[in-house]
């Protein structure tokens, strides 16, 4: 796996990739960080952290499109795929890779959290929690952006279909709200993305929710592992 | 060692490969031949893991590649048709990727360093992939198979896009590694696997169409009763008069290659010598003998005979050249 986690981590840097996810995402976060914070002179950053979830609707795409489908294309899944390695070795190296350059993204909050830490009190764990908040929601939508590359082998496909599948997931939301109480209704918001997302960046963690983002990394990572050995049988 | 029982692949209704068996021995390079679409590439991919058999087993060193697939897959080198390469990566880490995908044990820089230097890629080390020839790309490909220097090596056309001096260094290599691998080498220059090889399969239509040493497939086509004969006159009754021969079994007239000449595929039964009949009857029309010459069957000439669905005539001379004369 860590040959895997690498080589991929690797190759985001050694393609433009890398570098316009994270100018892509600073870019905003410094923007709203601005808007957030300093025009209205406060050290609460969560409308910061907010704002950054449907940055990163747009922005995750960018990090999955390529993780499976280039490697069909450019057949360079029959090394990986004959190599002594698990399927699990292959997909979750891959995903840590593209969570890895996520992260990375994730830390400048942090940065200007010691700045905000010069000139007033900054509530840390408020901070944490939104990052936690975050993450976490990153973790989920990789996997799920990891599992539609898998489907194709072309890039941008990958990526329309992933920004749309995140997209739903946001929208789950606006359409719960709309529907008439019922079983239905129940159901969406219990998968609800933006309603757990928002509920830990107020500081409300609970287990249930952070299990819920793992699970569904976790379910779709394991999804992806589904369609390598489907393509294997066929 | 690597044995392959019944295995069989299909698409849907399309049968890609269908119940082939053969057993490699250490030490020992198998010829895998056959045109587009045979099914060699397919069979390749499944002995190597890549796609599973619908039905049957491919034992890498006793172990089943879909059983214990990590084991199996650890004893095997594999160079696929297309080499599985990160274009943007250098050479040398390309290679110390791989050495890492492979968990290889074997000392790093030494063992990269000795493999580099048999595929002769040490030179372009720091260079990116993509900006290599060819030739280099496949030389790569063919130093990935052999990182962690695995006991068996399946080479899907080594030699494509080499050129001819590569070619030759190639080819020896392959019959270097050889000597202590099991190699499963495909191809379709029949030469190259007339030099490297100590057996071939012939596999047509997903079937094997022919399975024998090299020694025995080139004895049974080193015919020296068939003539290629040039002869000036009228082509006809040439025919009709040819096919009086004492012992022919086939005559043909091919096409013409000077005004009023033609060449004349004239085959006997085997043992059987017909150029004094063949110069006689010549003479004796008053027409002009130009050349003659023994037309052996080269490999090439078995190879379309068995891939054109001749059918399985190899281990019989005499039954062929009978096909060919009622086919005249």
């Amino acid at each position: 796996m860590g040959a895997i986690y690498r080589r991929e981590v690797g190759a985001y840097f050694s393609s433009s990739i890398a570098y316009i996810f994270l100018a892509v995402a600073w870019i905003f976060t410094g923007l709203f960080f601005y808007y957030t914070c300093l025009v209205s002179a406060t050290t609460d950053m969560s409308g910061m952290f907010q704002t950054m979830f449907l940055v990163f609707v747009f922005l995750i795409p960018l990090l999955t499109m390529r993780l499976f489908s280039e490697e069909k294309k450019q057949k360079t899944d029959q090394g990986l795929l004959t190599a002594p390695v698990s399927l699990g070795e292959i997909v979750f190296g891959k995903y840590f890779a593209a969570l890895t350059l996520y992260t990375i993204a994730l830390l400048m909050p942090f940065v200007y959290a010691l700045i905000l830490s010069k000139y007033g009190t900054v509530e840390w764990g408020m901070v944490f929690a939104n990052f936690l908040a975050l993450f976490l929601l990153g973790a989920a939508f990789i996997a799920v952006g990891g599992f539609v590359s898998a489907l194709t082998e072309n890039q941008i496909a990958a990526a329309v279909m992933a920004f749309v599948a995140f997209m739903l997931l946001y929208l789950i939301d606006a359409l719960a709200s709309v529907m008439k109480e019922g079983i239905l209704k129940n159901v969406l918001e219990q998968i609800s993305f933006h309603r757990r997302y928002v509920s830990i960046t107020y500081g409300l963690f609970n287990v249930p929710t952070i299990i819920f983002y793992i699970s569904f990394a976790v379910i779709f990572n394991y999804l992806t592992i589904r369609v390598f050995e489907r393509r294997r049988w066929s | 060692m690597i044995e392959v029982r019944n295995l069989t692949k299909h698409y849907g209704d399309k049968h890609a490969v269908n119940d082939i068996s053969f057993t490699v021995e250490d030490g020992e390079i198998l010829g895998f031949l056959g045109p587009n679409g045979a099914g060699k590439s397919t069979t390749m991919n499944m002995l190597t893991g890549y796609i599973s058999s619908t039905s049957g087993q491919a034992l890498i060193n006793g172990v089943d590649i879909l059983e214990d697939p990590i084991k199996a897959k650890s004893y095997i080198g594999y160079l696929p048709e297309i080499p599985p390469l990160y274009v943007d990566m250098t050479v040398k880490s390309y290679l110390q990727y791989v050495y890492d995908l492979k968990k290889c044990k074997l000392p790093r820089r030494a063992h990269l360093n000795e493999v580099m230097s048999l595929t002769k890629v040490s030179d372009v080390q720091d260079r990116i992939i993509k900006n290599l020839s060819k030739g280099y790309k496949q030389r790569v490909g063919l130093a990935q198979a052999l990182i962690g220097n695995p006991p068996v090596l399946i080479l899907d056309e080594p030699t494509v896009g080499l050129d001819p001096q590569q070619i030759l260094e190639i080819r020896t290599l392959i019959k270097k590694l050889g000597k202590n691998h099991t190699v499963i080498l495909s191809s379709h220059i029949l030469s190259e696997i007339q030099a490297v090889c100590d057996r071939i399969i012939i596999i047509n239509h997903g079937i094997i169409a022919a399975h024998d040493t090299t020694e025995n497939l080139s004895r049974n086509i080193s015919n020296d009763h068939r003539l290629i004969a040039r002869i000036e006159g009228p082509r006809e009754e040439i025919v009709k008069a040819l096919r009086n021969i004492d012992g022919i079994k086939y005559c043909r007239a091919d096409m013409e290659r000077e005004p009023g000449v033609y060449e004349y595929e004239l085959e006997a039964a085997p043992g059987k010598d017909i150029r004094r009949d063949l110069f006689r009857i010549v003479s004796e029309h008053n027409w002009v003998l130009l050349s003659s010459r023994s037309a052996e069957m080269t490999l090439e000439d078995m190879f379309l005979k068995i891939t054109m669905g001749e059918g399985l005539v190899i281990e019989n001379p005499a039954d062929k050249a009978e096909e060919k004369g009622a086919q005249a």
